[in-house]
């Protein structure tokens, strides 16, 4: 085809606006595919390089650790930032290192370039230490003593290495246990006698009646500080004990350290697992992560409260939800007169799913949290105050403000449901005697449940990806204990959340560490990925089956 | 069974009685009803909830509008307070006790509910020592000084303090203070009287700055020095010559920092000593400050010292800074006086002026009685009122804004409780620039608050405005080009078959939070782009150019070949080369920055002299498209593909091609749909927050550089809300940026509804 015709015949246009479309759905595919490749290979155990490194003052340092990234840039611009290169190279690769072991290095990345680099090996022996405290230890071990005593070394050392892990695991689980559960309890009984006492003073009570309640808070206080001082003693002695197991390490410069066992969550040697054992390890991971608590401000563990902070705020939200806007989609669909004041009504209800989140967020604070839980603070619980109770940010108000946001989507959802059903359903109901209510109730509404329930999904799906308006409403970097507990009233609506979208935000951006924290980024925004993708293919796959099955009764 | 015979009916009836029927049906209708109104309450009050935000929104907003009122007025006869005219007024934070000044050198204390005198504090003057100045420092410093006519002054703190002397019963007591010692200090050596004296309190120093009778200046500072073991304290003085001015100086101001000396003479001009080398100080600037015939009555500092006040005797108030000066050949660090505004001019000369302690604002009397509350920064007299039948000689105003108290020349005393909270705020502060202190132009600037309490809070809401249109407009740009042409090509060209996998996928696209766009933005994408920078401008023109290369090979296939292919798999054939293109690109974009750009087309831009941030709107524009290209393409897809077949066939059917159709036919009936898509679009991506948040350096920039970033409206509001006092003027501007956004988005959203319905009813008439 000559050239000329083809382009008058319009072909090329529509090259070009394929290739556009063609441009968005990489897009998508790329960006699902980097978060899930970077995800998942946050839980891969990677294996351990030990190289020398020449520094830019000559000396000559030993390697032993994790690949963190790789960087081809042009040798130009390394040179510019004071690296050393050699003359002819026109492009320079350099590798981040993660060496942890931050009692000894200064920083725990670090790059080199690879020329400074000699041969890589990968020594069976090398061994990672994940550690509750301090990060990564990347080291040889020695051997393995109690109470200054030789337990084990040479090729007895890795099984008592992890048997004591595992003993010592228990001890510190004790510890947590007392310390959190029966210290935490004498804490909270010692709160309540202060806060009784409070309410003595602003009840103004006195004279006798006061030095009776008083001396009866003393005879109490005086049980608990009894109480607390047999749990000190039985949680020191317990510490004593745990600490008294010590690895003995030899680093990769040929320093001695001492790590107490207690401390070791998980010890690996990368480059002596099969295959096998690497997929155990991977599982191990996913499910510490996902279960587990973040430490290290963050950048290190698991991240099962932002889950649960985010299942908990969605489930009070839907209950909050749902029941409003079905009933606000059945008023406006059945009975509410139609007109244009109500076509104006369904408009502007329509036009609030575009609003921008933080407006809600705005109002959320200003309209929740200060007037609301300001008065809620002063009429039920003046004794605490100044420390306010409802009149702060919290899980209560931040469900209540996704919930606002949230409806919308459910009204619009659950109208277009109502729509669906054909008029002779809801005729032949009313012509066999029935009234409009119970129409409705036994007829109308569950045939339009699956719409609600797409409705449903949708705004649950919307809110564990919104984030703006939670950094206003109830959402920290790091909540001191989880919403729903074994005390009463089991489920604290007025305690602090932590949530899957502000975790991202707040690891990726606000953490002392970005290297470090940046892997767990990734992994969190897969799951928060996977989880909305979950909903909202659900989501549409409910509707689309419901469009099917209602074009055949309705056409 | 055996009651068969019992009962007459040959058939039983199994359905219940008459009555019981009766009833059932009476519950059956009042749960009816019942329900009626329980669903019209749920459903018009989840209506009236989104009202509701509406509505408070705006009522946070409102008290911005405000100016000041007075609240109540009390008058005060000083027969107690004894003949002499106050110079000189105090007032506490608590309201409840006032302090005053005379003339013949007494400090009093007194109640204000009742003007009963809690303590006179007398300075002892030796016998023939009369006062002939009086000067004050800054409000907060609560520094007096009496010059007196033997060459010294007598500097008084006029404190207050909080006592509890029983259980829950507070008192503010008087606690007057004498910081250089309970006797005079020297100021001339010479002895000659002082017609002239400032005072001011630095950090370690107090300063006193005097003009002598016969004209010569002075500037004495006096350290106080509490030794360890004794405690006694003394004062060491150093004393410095200013050069004089040949008018005589009748009104001293020293800054806080002791580096700037101003005066006002007789003839009417402000006069600027620059005595931050004290062994050096240098005369720098006069300034005509009046008009032909008016006289300066009276000059003070505001809050912070960075610029003065001036009073004269026609009732015009202007404000003067002290400005750099930035010509080539200025020294370092040399100023200028520069008259930056002027207020609402009041009835009679102004004969007091008194700074707020904590805000830019000051309130002013005349001689003809009245009171006006003026405010720096946002130009505004907030208030101009008549309170009193006679000319006021002095007035102050509270610590925390609520109280005026003012005295008139009989020697009445006027409290007034005010209400001026929220004096920042005006038209011309939020959208003119503003000339704030300390620089040398107006300028639009948001810089809302600092850590001290001489900082000017800075409210501009341009910066923010522009800064949320450059992000839209670049997001707009990158998506509406990708979202309209894909949406045309899938309603249109694509095979339906294709069609059930590309809609569920854009769907996805839309349910992605913008968490991760942001992160993905602000992590990975703004690092990559800064390293890999000839990518953008070669995927631009590679792009494009590899599709048409690729078309036009297609074309040239033999037929047999492309006929095995349907016709619509376009973008499928087209998706793995834009993989490689862009794989290629970037593979050889280090190539490209050796060969043209010295190794670094970063560092290139710098060089250049354009301006280069990591996270830019370039970045944000990607991002922000990625997040609104689903938005839009699914309104203009669903408008394109509900155009009437009709119209396509018979287009087709006289002969056009497919292209011509669709951009002759098609597009324009379809057109008020995609107009709409647009502007949803355009509303989704104004509002956008978290892309934002994460993907641009949030700093407020003024200008319309793709590669700097910015701050919007709805990024400001989720930085600084958490973190602003409640009901305060920045809260409220919040809110007001919240207001905004939301009537904006509003309005372009049911603009775009209204053109939907509009496209829908015209649709079924084809």
């Amino acid at each position: 085809m000559k050239f000329k015709t083809w382009v008058k015949s319009g072909d090329p246009w529509i090259w070009m606006i394929g290739g556009a479309l063609g441009i968005s759905l990489i897009m998508v595919v790329g960006l699902l595919s980097l978060i899930a490749v970077r995800g998942f290979a946050h839980f891969w155990p990677s294996p351990l390089v030990l190289t020398t490194a020449t520094l830019e003052d000559g000396s000559l340092t030993q390697i032993l650790g994790e690949v963190a990234e790789q960087e081809t840039l042009p040798a130009q611009r390394i040179r510019e930032a004071g690296g050393d290169v050699p003359e002819d190279a026109v492009l320079a690769t350099r590798y981040l290192f993660k060496i942890g072991n931050r009692e000894i290095n200064s920083r725990d990345f670090v790059w080199h370039l690879e020329s400074a680099l000699s041969e890589w090996t990968y020594p069976e022996e090398a061994v990672v230490l994940e550690r509750r405290k301090g990060g990564n230890f990347y080291g040889f071990p020695v051997r393995l003593q109690y109470d200054g005593e030789l337990v084990a070394e040479g090729d007895v050392l890795w099984p008592e290495l992890q048997s004591m892990i595992s003993s010592k695991a228990e001890l510190a689980e004790q510890i947590q246990r007392i310390e959190d559960q029966e210290i935490g309890r004498i804490n909270k009984g010692l709160e309540e006698l202060r806060l009784i006492e409070r309410g003595l003073d602003y009840n103004n009570v006195v004279g006798s009646e006061r030095s009776e309640a008083m001396a009866e808070l003393d005879a109490r206080r005086a049980e608990l500080d009894a109480d607390y001082e047999v749990l000190r003693q039985e949680r020191n002695r317990l510490q004593q004990e745990a600490r008294r197991g010590v690895l003995v390490l030899r680093t990769a410069n040929d320093e001695n350290v001492s790590v107490a066992v207690v401390d070791i969550i998980k010890a690996s040697r990368n480059n002596a697992m099969g295959l096998g054992g690497k997929l155990a390890f991977y599982g191990g991971n996913i499910k510490d992560f996902l279960t587990g608590f973040p430490r290290e401000a963050n950048t290190e563990g698991g991240i099962f409260p932002a889950i649960f902070g985010t299942v908990t705020m969605v489930l009070i939200m839907s209950v909050l939800v749902t029941p409003f806007g079905v009933l606000a989609a059945i008023y406006l669909r059945e009975y509410a007169t139609q007109g244009p004041v109500l076509k104006a009504i369904r408009v502007s209800v329509y036009n609030l799913a575009g609003v921008p989140s933080i407006v809600f967020g705005v109002f959320g604070l200003g309209f929740f949290v200060y007037l609301m839980g300001g008065s809620i603070d002063a009429l039920f619980f003046p004794e605490r105050l100044p420390a306010p109770t409802f009149g702060t940010p919290g899980l209560f108000w931040a469900s209540l403000t996704l919930a606002l946001l949230t409806l919308p989507v459910v009204i619009v959802s659950t109208e277009e449901g109502l729509a669906r059903i054909p008029r002779t359903i809801r005729e032949g109901s009313l012509a066999l005697g029935a009234t409009k209510w119970e129409t409705l109730w036994k007829v109308v509404i569950p045939l339009s449940a699956p719409a609600m329930m797409t409705g449903l999904i949708l705004a649950v799906a919307r809110a564990a990806g919104e984030v703006a308006p939670l950094m206003l409403v109830g959402v920290v970097k790091l909540a001191p204990s989880l919403p729903v507990d074994g005390e009463f009233p089991y489920v604290h609506l007025e305690r602090k959340i932590m949530h899957l979208g502000f975790h991202i935000y707040d690891v990726g951006f606000q953490s002392p560490n970005v290297e470090a924290a940046r892997p767990l980024v990734y992994a969190t925004a897969l799951t928060l990925v996977v989880l909305i993708l979950i909903l909202n293919l659900t989501a549409i796959s409910i509707r689309n089956r419901l469009r099917e099955k209602y074009r055949s009764q309705g056409d | 069974m055996d009651d068969s015979a019992v009962n007459s009916d040959p058939r039983p009836s199994h359905l219940p009685s008459a009555d019981a029927m009766a009833r059932r049906r009476r519950r059956r209708y009042l749960a009816d009803g019942a329900a009626r109104w329980m669903v019209r309450a749920g459903g018009g009050g989840v209506v009236i909830a989104l009202t509701l935000i509406f509505v408070y929104l705006f009522s946070e907003v409102l008290p911005l509008m405000r100016g000041a009122s007075i609240e109540s007025t009390t008058t005060l006869e000083s027969s107690e307070l004894g003949e002499d005219t106050g110079v000189y007024l105090g007032l506490e934070r608590y309201g409840e006790i006032g302090m005053r000044y005379t003339l013949s050198g007494e400090l009093q204390y007194f109640r204000l509910g009742d003007g009963a005198m809690l303590e006179t504090v007398d300075l002892n003057l030796a016998d023939g020592v009369t006062i002939t100045s009086i000067g004050n420092g800054e409000p907060r410093s609560r520094l007096v000084a009496f010059g007196l006519s033997d060459g010294r002054a007598m500097v008084i703190r006029h404190q207050s303090q909080l006592t509890f002397p029983s259980e829950g019963v507070r008192e503010i007591v008087p606690a007057p203070e004498f910081p250089l010692g309970r006797d005079p200090v020297v100021v001339d050596d010479a002895g000659r009287a002082l017609t002239a004296v400032a005072v001011q309190q630095a950090r370690d120093d107090t300063g006193v700055a005097a003009l002598t009778e016969d004209g010569d200046l002075t500037l004495v500072r006096y350290r106080v020095r509490t030794a360890l073991l004794t405690g006694e304290q003394e004062i060491q003085r150093q004393q410095w010559p200013v050069p004089a001015h040949d008018q005589p100086v009748i009104h001293l101001q020293l800054s806080a920092n002791l580096w700037n000396l101003i005066g006002a003479d007789a003839a009417g001009n402000l006069v600027y000593w620059d005595i931050a080398r004290p062994n050096n100080a240098v005369l720098r600037d006069t300034a005509v400050a009046v008009r032909p015939g008016e006289q300066i009555t009276d000059l003070e500092y505001l809050n912070g010292t960075f610029s003065a006040v001036v009073g004269t005797s026609q009732g015009r108030l202007s404000q003067w800074f002290l400005v750099r000066d930035e010509s080539e050949d200025a020294g370092d660090n040399v100023f200028y006086l520069a008259r930056a505004r002027e207020f609402r001019r009041h009835p009679g000369a102004i004969t007091d002026i008194r700074p707020e302690y904590n805000r830019k604002g000051f309130v002013a009397v005349d001689d003809q009685g009245h009171l006006g509350i003026h405010y720096g920064t946002s130009s505004r007299t907030l208030a101009l009122e008549s309170i009193a039948d006679e000319a006021l000689v002095a007035v102050t105003v509270s610590p925390v804004n609520n109280q005026v108290m003012a005295e008139t020349a009989s020697g009445e005393l006027k409290v007034l409780g005010i209400w001026n909270e929220h004096p920042e705020a005006s038209l011309g502060a939020f959208w003119n620039q503003v000339w704030y202190e300390g620089r040398s132009n107006p300028e639009y600037v948001w810089q809302a608050s600092s850590g001290s309490d001489s900082f000017e809070p800075k409210y501009s809401m341009v910066p923010l405005t522009v800064g949320t249109l450059k992000a839209a407009f670049f997001a707009m740009l990158f998506a509406m080009p990708l979202a309209i042409a894909g949406a045309i090509y899938t309603a249109y060209f694509m095979a339906p078959q294709i069609r059930g996998y590309v809609k569920p996928t854009i769907e996805v696209m839309e349910a992605l939070p913008t968490v991760i766009l942001g992160f993905l933005a602000g992590l990975w994408l703004a690092p990559f782009l800064e390293d890999h920078l000839p990518v953008v401008f070669t995927t631009l023109v590679g792009l494009p150019l590899s599709f048409l290369v690729i078309a036009f090979a297609y074309a040239q296939l033999p037929r047999a070949w492309r006929v095995r292919v349907p016709a619509g798999w376009e973008a499928v054939i087209l998706m793995p080369i834009i993989g490689l293109v862009v794989w290629t690109l970037v593979s050889i974009s280090p190539m490209i920055e050796i060969a043209f750009f010295d190794g670094s087309m970063r560092q290139w831009f710098t060089d250049v002299g354009i301006t280069y941030d990591q996270r830019n709107a370039l970045v944000v524009g990607i991002a922000m498209g990625f997040a609104v290209i689903p938005t839009i393409f699914s309104i203009a897809e669903d408008a394109v593909f509900t155009v009437p077949k009709h119209l396509t066939q018979g287009s087709l059917a006289l002969g056009a091609t497919r292209w011509q159709t669709v951009t002759r036919v098609v597009l324009l009936t379809a057109s008020p749909g995609i107009f709409s898509a647009v502007m949803i679009g355009f509303g989704r991506a104004v509002g956008e927050t978290m892309i934002v948040l994460m993907a641009t350096g949030n700093s407020p920039v003024l200008n319309f550089n793709i590669f700097e970033g910015m701050r919007t409206l709805s990024a400001n509001i989720a930085v600084e809300l958490p973190e602003t006092a409640v009901n305060s003027t920045h809260f409220r501007i919040l809110f007001m940026a919240g207001l905004v956004l939301f009537a904006m988005t509003f309005l372009v959203n049911t603009i775009a509804e209204i053109v939907r319905q509009r496209l829908r009813a015209r649709y079924s008439n084809l």
